[in-house]
């Protein structure tokens, strides 16, 4: 199955090597496999270097896509790290 | 740079950063890359095999970063992020699994699949907008060194394994290496890059060895256990000296540091000219470490202390507890003397990623310093914060830099008020009166020196970027560095304008350029009525000597004459002329070079 939604990035750092490495671990614990980007550049999200090509600043959205069974899942616990800024306080 | 061949002896002139003379066997400290060569795999076995030779060399660099890890120090473990970045990098598919895939299909070595894919990475990160993102590629190339040493067998060495007495010659130090120095081991360092500046140098100052930098070509002219002489006050190494030159040298290290320690002695003693005329002289220091050499040195305190290392040091913007700490150990240290606290001064483009700037044409005329503080007005005020809860622990003096006009004065001083204000409410001490100043660098702030006059408690002239701003010099072009002159008479003047301002208002006017450490400029700026001078902390018991042997009174006379001379030539000229026998005597026991290789040269063809 494939799942498709547009996120926000919200965190003062914008998207950057701690917040990649988030997302590269968080995915990796799906069977999915995610791909993000940001208008036609396209990242791999099991690879950190390659969504740190995004260069995500705050406030830039990006889209996410996750292919396979457990794909709404992986969007849903996407959406929320996004949500929660990376985990970071500002 | 100066080369001379004499049999196998070399001679390499670069920059003295760190005073002293040392005589002992060279390490080199081997930064260099791993030659990378073409290998084609007819074999199919052969293919596998290098897949998973590959493999064993990222999981051997897995444990040798996590070996670091765990090695570093409590305090430098809010750092360790960038080491678990290595390792994810380690894993990463661009890096790990496109060798792999390379190798298998290209059928070639496990080096040049590796290159191939950084080449890919690096393509891809040259075309990131984002400053900081893009320069993240130096840790893929730093991982994929390191897989690469362990595919060509060799260790990527440590500089903390060092366990003989030597010296160590390296292209360049990073602060990583020079933190790792086993202290009791190095007896100096000499690099091919750097400057006075750099952390290499610092680190050497601080731990009192000797240090050469800027050599160039160094790390090409010597081997492992070569025997050096490194020469830190004339900025000179010399490689495999015979007997002759190694006895001279150990004669000339006893005379100077027999003369220094003369100095050093009456160094504690007050800097006051023949008639009693006291003249304040203070340590510019940089690093917490560097306040008990300025106390040896005999500074009266720390007359420009600069706070950017904190917030270069990392790319997270430092918390005000961490900046609160510093100064409090400073103040606390150096106190009864007073720390003059000066605020940032940077631009955005050199601090972290938190504030993304665009880059600039002219960094040195656009938003840095307390223009970037007035508009980051968060990290300005943490950093306010910071300085008064210090107030509380010494006497503590705050400075802003760069100001051109009343205007940003005033809109800096309603923040510190607010700041003030802040404090109050939430019950902080801090001193209420704490002494306000301005530093003196930009023209236009020279002629209103008059109107400043009237809100600051203090005047401190920084004659290295006053001179650049007065005479449109870029002091690192090379086709005008030459004009970049300290004696050019409108300086003089715009210094005495300055002062003379102070006086009628009533406030101190000190000076922290380089100008205050150059034995030469001692007495135009004890003549001009000067009232605290603060420089290098190395430089502190030559200035105070030079001061107890001038006569104020001359020194108004001379300088009125000087005054009039109309070329920076005819001044420089003139001064030499006055002082020659004095700085004769220093000339000769190689104490000003120091401080002022150029001086000297000038001196000796002059």
């Amino acid at each position: 199955m494939e799942l498709t939604r547009k996120l926000l990035i919200n965190n003062e750092l914008g998207l950057h090597a701690r917040a990649a490495a988030k997302i590269v671990s968080l995915a990796g614990n799906y069977k999915s496999t995610l791909c993000l980007g940001r208008g036609d550049h396209e990242a791999d999200g099991s690879s950190i270097l390659s969504i740190l090509t995004l260069a995500c600043p705050k406030g830039t959205e990006v889209w996410v896509k996750a292919v396979g069974e457990d794909s709404e899942a992986l969007i849903e616990a996407l959406s929320r790290l996004f949500e929660q800024k990376f985990g970071e306080a500002r | 740079m100066k080369e001379t061949h004499k049999e196998t002896v070399k001679r390499l002139k670069g920059i003295a950063v760190s005073p002293g003379v040392v005589i002992g066997k060279a390490r080199l400290v081997d930064r260099s890359r791993v030659k990378i060569l073409y290998q084609y795999l007819v074999d199919e076995r052969q293919v596998s095999r290098e897949a998973d030779r590959f493999k064993e060399a990222i999981s051997a660099a897995r444990e040798q970063i996590i070996a670091v890890k765990n090695k570093m120090p409590e305090q430098l473990r809010k750092h360790s992020f960038i080491l678990d970045t290595h390792t994810m990098i380690l894993d990463d598919s661009m890096f790990c699994n496109a060798t792999i895939q390379t190798i298998l299909s290209e059928k070639i070595n496990a080096e040049w699949a590796l290159k191939k894919s950084v080449q890919n990475i690096e393509k891809l990160f040259a075309q990131i907008d984002d400053r900081y993102i893009k320069e993240r590629i130096v840790d893929v190339e730093y991982v994929a060194e390191r897989v690469l040493r362990n595919l060509a067998g060799k260790e990527q060495e440590s500089l903390s394994e060092i366990n003989e007495r030597v010296i160590i010659v390296a292209h360049e130090l990073s602060p990583a290496d020079t933190s790792s120095i086993n202290i009791g081991k190095v007896m100096g360092f000499i690099t091919d890059v750097g400057g006075r500046t750099s952390h290499a140098a610092i680190m050497a100052q601080s731990l009192k060895i000797p240090a050469v930098v800027g050599l160039e070509t160094v790390t090409h002219h010597v081997q492992e256990g070569t025997l050096l002489i490194v020469d830190g006050y004339a900025g000179e190494v010399i490689i495999a000296p015979d007997d002759e030159q190694i006895i001279l040298f150990q004669e000339k290290q006893l005379q100077r540091e027999r003369y220094e320690s003369s100095i050093i002695r009456l160094s504690h003693l007050p800097a006051e000219t023949v008639e009693g005329h006291r003249v304040a002289v203070r340590a510019n220091i940089e690093l917490l470490e560097e306040v008990v050499a300025a106390k040896d040195h005999g500074a009266e305190g720390i007359g420009l202390y600069r706070t950017e290392y904190h917030y270069l040091r990392s790319a997270n913007l430092p918390a005000e507890e961490e900046l609160f700490e510093d100064y409090k150990q400073v103040a606390e240290i150096i106190s009864p003397s007073p720390v003059t606290i000066r605020t940032l001064d940077l631009g955005g483009d050199r601090i972290s990623s938190e504030i993304a700037l665009t880059k600039e044409a002219n960094p040195a005329l656009g938003l840095r310093a307390i223009r970037f503080c007035l508009k980051e007005v968060g990290l300005f005020k943490s950093q306010l914060r910071a300085i008064l809860r210090a107030s509380a622990f010494g006497r503590v003096q705050l400075m802003f830099p760069m100001i051109s006009g009343v205007q940003e004065l005033l809109d800096s001083k309603a923040i510190l008020e607010e700041v003030m204000n802040d404090l109050d409410r939430e019950g902080h001490e801090y001193d209420r009166h704490i002494r306000v100043g301005v530093m003196v660098e930009v023209p236009s702030a020279v002629a209103v020196a008059d109107l400043l006059a009237r809100h600051v408690d203090f005047f401190s002239i920084g004659t290295n970027d006053l001179v650049q701003y007065a005479l449109a010099i870029d002091r690192v072009n090379e086709h005008v560095a030459y004009m970049y002159q300290p004696f050019h008479p409108a300086i003089l003047r715009m210094i005495r304008q300055v002062v003379e301002a102070g006086n009628k208002a009533g406030i101190d006017v000190a000076l922290c350029g380089e100008m205050a450490g150059d034995p030469l400029c001692t007495f135009i700026l004890v003549g001009l009525g000067i009232e605290e001078l603060s420089l290098n902390p190395l430089g502190i018991p030559i200035i105070k000597k030079i001061i107890r042997t001038l006569s104020l009174e001359e020194s108004r006379k001379d300088l009125e004459e000087i005054l009039d001379l109309d070329t920076a030539t005819k001044v420089r000229d003139m001064i030499k002329a006055k002082m020659r026998p004095l700085l004769k005597d220093l000339d000769q026991q190689g104490l000003i070079t120091s401080y002022n290789n150029q001086e000297k040269r000038a001196l000796r063809h002059g």
